[in-house]
């Protein structure tokens, strides 16, 4: 018991808590019904954003590689588990099933397109590396939105810009171009979500306390010097976008199988931005930080609707705000004294005691 | 011929991306910083034009005049409110309260000026006959303003005393400070002359492409800075290049491969440049002391 | 764990016509030393003498244009980075480059990484085998800290602890990686007499207990004359003089090339 709250793991501890919490707190809310409906179609999507955001944390905190595009890995994953799922439609009839199915098969081929796309991206650094993976994320939003998929009896079939699909009687288009997926049957809810967040949680702490989490930060912190203690670099950095981009199609295939219609310009550009800013905003490398911080931040313009056409703005101008006083030096040190202070004082009570 | 025709459509367009990129690129190379506010800059530039030449009736020349105070004052404004205080703060907290003022921008936008889209007025209309090949004015005028800006812009980077205390201060911005040069007012001359560049983008642009709505700049924002990061992110010259065969690019894709995927190609081919030549085309080489 | 470290006649180190080019520029040439087993050797030299650029070509950092490096009879040509530490080579730096963002354990613990012997799937599960590995790395990444005298500081931030501390850390570290051979980039630098006094002692001890040969370039010559075996002295990236601390201190050539005519 010690163990979970000493200050190594008190943070890890402290994410499984909230969740938890949160979770009780919104079954509690729901049964006495005093959740408003606003609140109540934001369940699913909050935790899609946290899962794909810690995936992000992973990348942008824990490795130290800033991904633009990451709203892409959740396309795929969506796109991948509405097809697989409409699939096993009529041979499973559980959706819970249906949605496991979905989600591994998302973050699969979420994982593997961002292992083909790891093997260019990271041989840039910095700022480079980032405005590829903002070209990869446009890339992959521009073919699935030209992507039409269909099955019939006959099997599966592909168009690509043009629809030339001939579905057979008794075929369905799963996906239809610009018009993105119809006739989704929906299979996600809240339980789901919240045990995505934890399993994500399991896997990256896991990592993170592991031999190769240890060397993802330490070739963040100096990349030479990892090379020279032996860590294969590429190798490793590979591993955390891997893990990132399937992560971030888990998100995405639990996004797309809430809805039954979907386009795929919804995880453009804009989505990526947003979910970067949820992780700094939380904290990089902080995973408790992320999921408080995502779920303030996709809940804050709801929130806020009560000052009507302002609202966007005053949600600027906060964010702002919150990164000027984040890094304004002087607050910094303030914060700090009043720390050591209240320290001092706890030490000198324990020493007295 | 049409694939001339197409040529310089893109040189047109790839004008306009170019000036809009020489700003990103200077205020990286400079400020080091990642602008992502400039195309929100572009945008209201637009605005103030439209709003000059269709609600005020002001001549041309005043409204471009107008445009470009406007958004020097506004990219100064910004740079002094936002950025100067994160100036040693970590280049992804710049990078997301950049993101703020783009969102800032955009929303306020939408609450003074509505999200309706608006109607550009043709400034200039007519074109130039050269044996079956026709070239409007408008893209004329556009290609030689970005020849004239890029030839103005080296010549005062690389001559005058407030140029040399630009590249010193992209160089090594302590040192500079030493050598007495005052590192805020050119960080404010940078951003003024970006954004007022910007304003002249924003006239080109919707003198071609008429349409006027709050989310104009974000498209060609992205791009432009495609565009930057291809020729060699910090680099004028590069930003030119850049700007100019994105725009070809861009235009021969949409017309010979397909309209819908020429996003996917632009990004395509910047990709592949960028794995031939990691720092763009005319990008510096930084290696790291061992 | 004290390594054996080949037979007693094949040198740990050995060097042979070493040189390498920058374009047109020929940082280092013709060198030829070798370091025997639990040797104790110094590579003094003026500044820009090339003696970083040495150890750059030993950790195969740098690619030599000509030349060869064995270390314990192997061959080091083809080897990149990665596969010389795990060959056996380890260093520290002149600018100490820790990860100055994990503890110090951490650190030590990173250097063990290539000696971990669990897989991806250990660790995303926390598997018993992992957990039994990480139990072992544990206790060897404290005894060697211990060894450094930092096994108090182990859950300190690295960037958080003082400047001697750091670069005792950096060799402990490097100790981690089971090297047959360790190079220490003036790690005396920045140091007063006191804590260089401790540091000769350090290096004395960690050559006794881990059974490994040192090769060390430094500035402070108290240091060097005082453990230093055997020395080579680098000038314009060319050997000026090798032998006995003795021999190199009487070296006429020697004093004309650090104080000058």
């Amino acid at each position: 018991m010690k163990k979970l709250f000493c200050k190594k793991y008190r943070s890890r501890t402290f994410s499984f808590v909230i969740v938890l919490l949160a979770y009780a707190l919104v079954e509690i809310l729901t049964a006495s019904h005093s959740m408003t409906r606003l609140i109540t179609s934001l369940l699913v999507p909050i935790t899609c954003y946290v899962v794909a955001a810690i995936g992000l944390n992973l990348n942008v905190g824990v490795s130290g590689e800033l991904n633009l595009g990451q709203a892409g890995f959740m396309s795929v994953g969506g796109f991948t588990a509405v097809v697989v799922s409409g699939l096993l439609a009529s041979t499973i009839s559980s959706p819970a099933v249906r949605l496991v199915i979905g989600i591994l098969a998302g973050a699969l081929l979420a994982g593997l397109i961002g292992w083909l796309i790891s093997i260019p991206v990271l041989k840039l650094q910095g700022d480079y590396l980032a405005i590829v993976t903002l070209a990869f994320g446009q890339i992959i939003m521009s073919i699935l939105n030209n992507m039409y998929i269909g099955a019939d009896s006959a099997g599966l079939h592909f168009a690509f810009v043009t629809n030339n699909i001939k579905l057979a009687e008794g075929g369905k288009m799963f996906v239809s171009g610009p018009m993105g997926t119809a006739g989704v049957k929906t299979a996600s809810n809240f339980s789901a979500g919240t045990l995505l967040v934890i399993v994500a949680l399991i896997l990256v702490y896991n990592l993170m306390y592991s031999k190769e989490g240890r060397a993802i930060m330490a070739c963040r912190d100096n990349r030479i010097a990892a090379e020279t203690v032996g860590i294969n670099v590429a190798g490793t950095k590979t591993l955390a976008f891997v893990m990132s981009s399937a992560l971030a199609g888990a998100a995405g295939a639990l996004y797309m199988l809430n809805y039954s219609s979907v386009s795929a310009t919804k995880f453009d550009f804009n989505t990526s931005i947003l979910i970067l800013v949820y992780v700094v905003l939380g904290g990089l490398g902080d995973m408790t930080g992320t999921i408080i911080a995502t779920t303030l931040l996709v809940m804050l313009p709801e929130m806020l609707r009560f000052l009507s056409s302002y609202r966007m703005l005053i949600y600027a101008i906060v964010l702002i705000l919150i990164m000027l006083v984040s890094n304004n030096a002087s607050l910094k040190v303030k914060m700090e004294k009043w720390k050591q202070s209240f320290k001092g004082n706890r030490e000198g009570a324990e020493k007295n005691a | 011929m049409a694939f001339l025709s197409y040529l310089i459509s893109g040189l047109g367009l790839g004008s306009v991306y170019a000036i809009i990129a020489l700003g990103y690129s200077m205020v990286y190379g400079i400020a080091k910083m990642l602008n992502f506010a400039h195309g929100d800059i572009i945008m209201v530039g637009a605005f103030v034009a439209y709003f000059a030449i269709s609600s005020f009736k002001l001549p041309v020349f005043v409204a471009i005049l107008l445009s470009i105070a406007a958004c020097t004052v506004l990219g100064v404004v910004i740079e002094r409110l936002a950025y100067k205080p994160l100036r040693e703060a970590s280049s992804l907290s710049v990078l997301i309260t950049a993101i703020g003022v783009s969102y800032f921008l955009q929303n306020g936008a939408m609450l003074l000026w509505g999200t309706d889209t608006k109607i550009f007025p043709t400034i200039m209309s007519g074109s130039l006959n050269m044996g079956g090949l026709s070239i409007s004015y408008l893209t004329l005028i556009t290609i030689a303003t970005c020849v004239v800006i890029m030839i103005g812009l080296t010549m005062f980077i690389n001559k005058t005393k407030t140029g040399r205390a630009m590249r010193a201060c992209s160089e090594d911005k302590g040192a500079a400070a030493l050598m007495g040069i005052n590192v805020n007012k050119i960080i404010s001359i940078t951003f003024a002359i970006g954004s007022g560049l910007a304003a002249v983008a924003a006239i080109l642009l919707c003198a071609t492409y008429p349409s006027v709505y709050p989310t104009l700049g974000s498209m060609p924002g992205i791009r432009a800075f495609t565009a930057a990061v291809f020729g060699g992110i910090g680099s004028i010259p590069g930003a030119f290049l850049g700007g100019l065969l994105l725009g070809v690019i861009e235009i021969l894709s949409k017309a010979y491969i397909s309209a819908q995927l020429s996003d996917a190609i632009v990004f395509g081919v910047l990709i592949i440049v960028l794995l031939i030549k990691p720092t763009g085309l005319l990008g510096k080489k930084i290696s790291e002391k061992v | 764990m004290p390594e054996q470290n080949g037979s007693l006649n094949t040198p740990v180190l050995e060097v042979r016509d070493l040189g390498i080019d920058f374009g047109g520029l020929t940082a280092v040439n013709n060198l030829n030393l070798e370091v025997k087993n639990e040797e104790i050797y110094g590579l003094i030299g003026p500044n820009g003498a090339g003696k970083t650029t040495v150890f750059n070509m030993l950790t195969k950092v740098y690619q030599p244009t000509r030349g060869t490096i064995r270390l314990c009879g192997q061959d080091m040509a083809k080897l990149n980075p990665v596969q010389a530490s795990k060959a056996g080579i380890a260093r520290t730096f002149q600018n100490i480059r820790l990860f100055s963002n994990l503890s110090v354990l951490d650190n030590v613990k990173v250097g063990m990484n290539n000696s971990l012997n669990y897989g991806i799937g250990a660790s995303l599960f926390h598997t018993p085998r992992y957990t039994q590995e990480e139990k072992r790395s544990d206790e060897e990444a404290l005894s060697i800290l211990d060894i450094f005298g930092l096994k108090e500081e182990a859950e300190t931030i690295a960037g958080n602890l003082p400047y001697g501390a750091q670069r005792r850390l950096e060799i402990a570290r490097a100790m981690g990686t089971h090297p047959k051979l360790l190079l220490l980039d003036e790690p005396a630098a920045g140091m007063n007499p006191q804590e260089t006094e401790d540091l000769m002692k350090m290096i004395r001890t960690v050559r006794d207990h881990f059974h490994i040969s040192i090769l060390l370039i430094e500035h402070d010559m108290r240091l060097v004359m005082g453990i230093c075996e055997k020395i080579t002295v680098l000038n314009y990236g060319m050997m000026l003089a090798q032998g006995t601390p003795a021999q190199i201190q009487s070296n006429p050539e020697v004093i004309k090339a650090y104080i000058g005519e």
